[in-house]
């Protein structure tokens, strides 16, 4: 028989968001309801518009939630004004964006770090390691826009590592690279994510993509199928 | 197909006002401050023009060297036939100071004569009342308003009569002037002098000037109206720096528009003719409310600079503003002309922009090499010619060469300083957030150099003019203490009163020390030559700045004469060198001495041989030694009948020196007040302008756990901090065009060098001042930011950028 389930890293229990609309407020997320355990990767698909994104900046407290909880590691974001959810991302969350969005100011190895650096868990030997297996090294003083697009996003996923976060959040992470070099990067990130322990939450419109994660959730017209 | 085109044009500043209101305002500005100055300019030299005529000096004029002519020699040249008018001038007490009276003959001054034309603006209604006591005073309204005293005749007001003049018939100027039986000087008909021989033969000591006209008025105070333009230049390209930053973030928000206008078939001519019209309507608009706005700057500083001019200069000119037309046509041609080249570069990029061209949000602000390297060269390039200015450049018109030259290229290399300042503080920071601080910091420098030049400038030009005028200020104090030896000044009424005052004190301990003084030419140049006592106090006291070693026992022996540092400066003249006086005696120079505020060349010598010179000096004026000036002034009002108005302490000479003074200097505080107002304006639409495009940089920043508030933090230090650094290097800047200021342009423009005093709390009170003036520009992007709502910085994730 088994014992009780371990405390799940995250946990959204009737999460509602909407957003202002033509005449009325419009409902991108209806109850929504999901756990994610620590270690496990999730992959979340749905047509354009079916609030993928949102959810994402939602959990990341990017976004404020008009009813509903989340939880991470029993930490209730509601709970938290401005400073406090941006210290949870700091030190819990790493984000990966479809745009990249690295800094232009810093150098690709001050990209890498700067999340950890926040935090103040830099560890050099890692995020050395980790620049290394991401195939940056000779690129490290470069600045991001001498990078090609999987380039800067390998660099994107580096500093979301870089702290070691229990939750990494990517919001199509390979949406803007061909075919090979997405699955190359996915590969990478999924390496990574195990080897830290991590869980994933990813937004992909890639069925074959998906595939490859440990579960598949639907999301549709703001209700998660299934 | 133009005006859809121009249409959609236009649509873009009903999307961006703010920006649409930075461009006019900044236009505006920059003309307003131009055209202000060169109201003030036009008007001043108006008034010389008016001055010149009023005096005759547009005329061949007789004077004598003892400053005044017999009646009679009048009469006589007259009899022989010569076309000459009598002119009585001089002095008479008008409200808080004094104007100058003018006595002519109205049937004898040819018609042409510009006192007599302005008669016709006043007496010609009542021409006896004019010529008959106790006759009428013709004066310019804001002359007329000075004439209170009650013993003065009538006074007609006329805006045709020169600022500063009044004008009265001969006989009733040499009541009012006590010069009965004399004139001043006799102006002649041109014709002739030709005809007649030569007129000097007339009387002994009686020389011919030929006409000056206005130009010696105009050379005296060129060095002023060059400072002027020069403020005026500087708030222009100041203002200028504004436009151009708002016309190239304009061209590149457009670019994606233009892209697909000429895409859809609209021709490349076609479209930079209609960008330029649109950039010629708004110049249009912008330069109309700039010269509204000139009216305004110029009105509000005229009073100021007509008291400096009569302070300075003592050249009389109308505290009132007229509108010219040819100012509001040369204001209009300055902003059509400053939006031609602060849009030239975005209208070429237009006429050669490939039809695929990407969309560059940010290319605007964003420097290359390339760019860097010619601004670097441009600098170096500037610098040299700043160097050549110095080691070659000769007159006023060199020293400004070297000012423009310094002050270009300090601006250039402001950009390059920076970033190697930024460079050096990111690699020495300490922690991801400081680090990210400093290098994006540096990242923000090309968008925001322009703002930072019109502050570097406005700083250091603020520095450098300060530094010279509290040099000035403290030179002028120590000089006035050390010059004005009397304790009491007075000015007898007549002969026989200046002989019944030195009888009367020559009983009593004080001393009298006589200060007289004739007028006439050296060099071919107004000047004054002093009689001075034979008293200890002179040695004592004297300001010199060079000297033969008994130079005072010269000129106690008669034999040196002292001269004043614009004479000696202007002529190259040396302690041991030979003068002329005028009358043709030579004197041998033994000093030299610091006049500060004094216009003219002058000249002192042993009291004895200036009456000896000058028979005909006027011996009214005296200054008492006393250790008790208040009784003694009393003593004199109650014992000898002086009037008070007659009697000055030193106390209240000083004073109003020093109110000369200030008044001389407001409107330079004004003009630089203005002009860091307009780099204050500059960095605030710099960073509102950048407040929006700037969240592509914040928002991953903000996402990886740096909340909003403590973003709008480190923005609003970063403004400071950028200020900070400007304000570092506008510090030697300042003081480089302060020394250029009082080695250079004073002595050429006044003809005396200052000693340059530094003062640090006025270099912190304007560092103060740059860090409020920054932070308040940064306070409403950084607040705006602290309330900006997370969707709009979740935007920067998606695609909807």
């Amino acid at each position: 028989m088994s014992g009780p389930r371990p405390t799940p890293l995250l946990s959204v229990s009737g999460l509602t968001k909407r957003l202002p609309g033509a005449d009325r407020p419009v409902t991108v997320l209806d109850n929504i309801n999901l756990r994610i355990d620590a270690g496990e990767t999730v992959a979340l698909t749905g047509e354009s518009g079916s609030g993928k994104s949102t959810l994402l900046h939602v959990i990341a407290g990017l976004e404020p939630a008009d009813d509903g909880h989340i939880r991470l590691d029993g930490q209730d974001l509601a709970a938290l004004d401005d400073t406090g959810r941006a210290a949870l991302r700091r030190d819990r969350i790493g984000i990966v964006f479809q745009q990249f969005n690295l800094i232009p100011s810093l150098t690709v190895a001050q990209n890498v770090v700067f999340q950890a650096r926040l935090a103040g868990r830099n560890k050099a030997s890692w995020t050395a390691a980790l620049i290394d297996r991401l195939g940056l090294a000779e690129h490290a003083a470069k600045y991001p826009e001498d990078l090609s697009g999987g380039q800067q996003q390998r660099v994107a996923i580096g500093r979301a590592l870089a702290p070691r976060p229990a939750l990494l959040l990517a919001d199509e992470p390979t949406g803007n690279l061909d075919e090979a070099t997405g699955d190359a990067v996915l590969d990478l990130m999924l390496e990574l994510v195990s080897e830290t322990g991590a869980a994933l939450l990813m937004v992909t419109h890639s069925q074959r993509l998906a595939g490859r994660l440990s579960r598949i959730l639907h999301l549709s017209h703001g209700r998660i199928a299934g | 197909m133009r005006r859809t085109a121009l249409l959609a044009l236009l649509s873009h500043w009903r999307h961006h006002p703010f920006q649409l209101l930075t461009l006019v305002l900044g236009l505006a500005l920059a003309t307003g401050l131009w055209s202000g100055v060169q109201a003030i300019n036009a008007e001043a030299r108006a008034s010389y023009d008016r001055a010149a005529s009023a005096l005759g000096s547009d005329r061949p004029v007789l004077q004598a060297a003892t400053g005044t002519i017999p009646e009679s020699v009048y009469i006589a040249m007259r009899r022989a036939g010569w076309k000459v008018t009598p002119v009585v001038d001089g002095w008479i007490e008008a409200g808080e100071g004094s104007v100058r009276l003018l006595g002519i003959d109205a049937l004898t001054a040819p018609p042409d004569f510009a006192p007599a034309g302005s008669l016709e603006g006043g007496a010609a209604a009542d021409p006896l009342g004019f010529l008959m006591p106790p006759g009428r005073m013709i004066a310019a309204p804001d002359t007329a308003r000075r004439l209170t005293a009650k013993e003065l005749p009538p006074v007609i007001v006329s805006d045709a009569a020169a600022p500063g003049i009044v004008l009265a018939d001969i006989g009733i100027a040499q009541q009012l002037l006590r010069l009965e039986g004399q004139v001043s000087r006799l102006v002649l008909a041109e014709e002739s002098t030709a005809t007649l021989g030569n007129p000097e033969d007339f009387l002994e000591g009686l020389t011919l000037n030929a006409p000056q006209g206005s130009a010696g008025l105009q050379r005296l105070t060129d060095s002023f109206h060059l400072n002027l333009t020069a403020f005026g230049f500087l708030s222009f390209a100041v203002g200028l720096l504004i436009v151009h930053g708002a016309i190239g973030l304009a061209f590149e928000q457009r670019r994606p528009m233009f892209r697909t206008l000429r895409a859809l078939g609209l021709p490349a001519r076609t479209l930079t003719g209609l960008v330029a019209a649109e950039l010629a309507s708004l110049a249009v608009a912008a330069g109309l409310l700039g010269i509204v706005l000139g009216y305004v700057v110029a009105a509000a500083l005229i009073p100021d600079v007509a008291a400096t001019l009569r302070g300075l200069y003592g050249v009389p000119v109308e505290g009132e503003l007229s509108l010219r037309p040819a100012w509001w046509g040369a204001g209009m041609g300055i902003a059509l002309l400053g939006t031609l080249v602060a849009g030239m570069g975005t209208i070429w990029k237009i006429a050669r922009l490939p039809v695929l061209a990407p969309a560059r949000p940010r290319a605007w602000a964003r420097a290359d090499a390339r760019l860097a390297w010619a601004q670097g060269a441009g600098a170096a390039l500037l610098a040299l010619v700043a160097l050549g200015a110095r080691a070659f450049g000769e007159g006023l018109v060199g020293g400004f060469a070297l000012l423009a030259a310094l002050l270009l290229s300090a601006a250039l290399a402001l950009p390059l300083a920076l970033a190697a300042l930024f460079g050096l503080t990111a690699r020495l920071a300490r922690g991801a957030r400081a680090e990210w601080f400093w290098a994006d910091t540096r990242q923000q420098l090309p968008s925001l150099s322009l703002a930072l030049m019109a502050l570097l400038l406005a700083l250091a030009t603020n520095i450098g003019v300060s530094t010279m005028v509290y040099s000035f200020r403290l030179t002028f104090d120590g000089w006035l203490d050390q010059r004005l030896v009397s304790d009491l000044y007075v000015t007898a009424a007549d002969a026989a009163e200046a002989e019944r005052l030195r009888a009367w004190l020559a009983l009593r301990p004080e001393t009298l020390l006589p200060i007289w003084r004739v007028d006439g030419e050296i060099l071919g140049r107004p000047a004054e030559v002093y009689g001075v006592a034979d008293n200890p106090v002179y040695p004592a006291n004297w300001p010199m700045l060079e000297a033969l070693p008994d130079a005072w026992d010269r000129v106690r022996r008669g034999e040196g004469a002292l001269v004043n540092e614009q004479l000696a400066r202007r002529e190259g003249l040396n302690p041991g060198d030979r003068l002329t006086l005028p009358g043709g005696a030579v004197m041998e120079i033994a000093g030299i001495y610091s006049d500060y505020g004094n216009p003219s060349g002058q000249v002192a010598i042993g009291l004895p041989r200036l009456v000896a010179l000058y028979p005909g000096v006027e011996r009214l004026r005296f200054g008492i030694l006393t250790d008790t000036p208040r009784e003694l002034a009393r003593a004199l009002t109650e014992e000898l009948g002086i009037a008070e108005g007659q009697i000055s302490d030193q106390a209240s000479i000083k004073a109003f020196s020093r109110e000369v003074f200030e008044r001389t200097f407001a409107v330079t505080d004004a003009l630089n007040v203005l002009t860091l107002a307009v780099a204050g304006f500059a960095i605030l639409t710099s960073l509102l302008t950048l407040g929006a495009m700037r969240l592509p940089q914040l928002a991953p920043v903000w996402a990886l756990g740096l909340p909003r508030r403590q973003l709008a933090r480190l923005e609003l230090l970063r403004t400071l901090a950028l200020a900070g650094f400007t304000f570092l290097l506008a510090l030697p800047l300042g003081l480089a065009l302060a020394w250029v200021l009082l080695t250079v342009i004073n002595v050429e423009a006044f003809g005396w060098r200052l000693p340059m005093y530094l003062f640090p709390a006025e270099w912190l009170r304007l560092a103060l001042f740059a860090l409020i003036a920054a932070a308040l520009a940064g306070l409403w992007p950084a607040f705006r930011l602290t309330r900006l709502a997370p969707a709009t910085l979740l935007r920067i994730f998606s695609n909807e950028r």
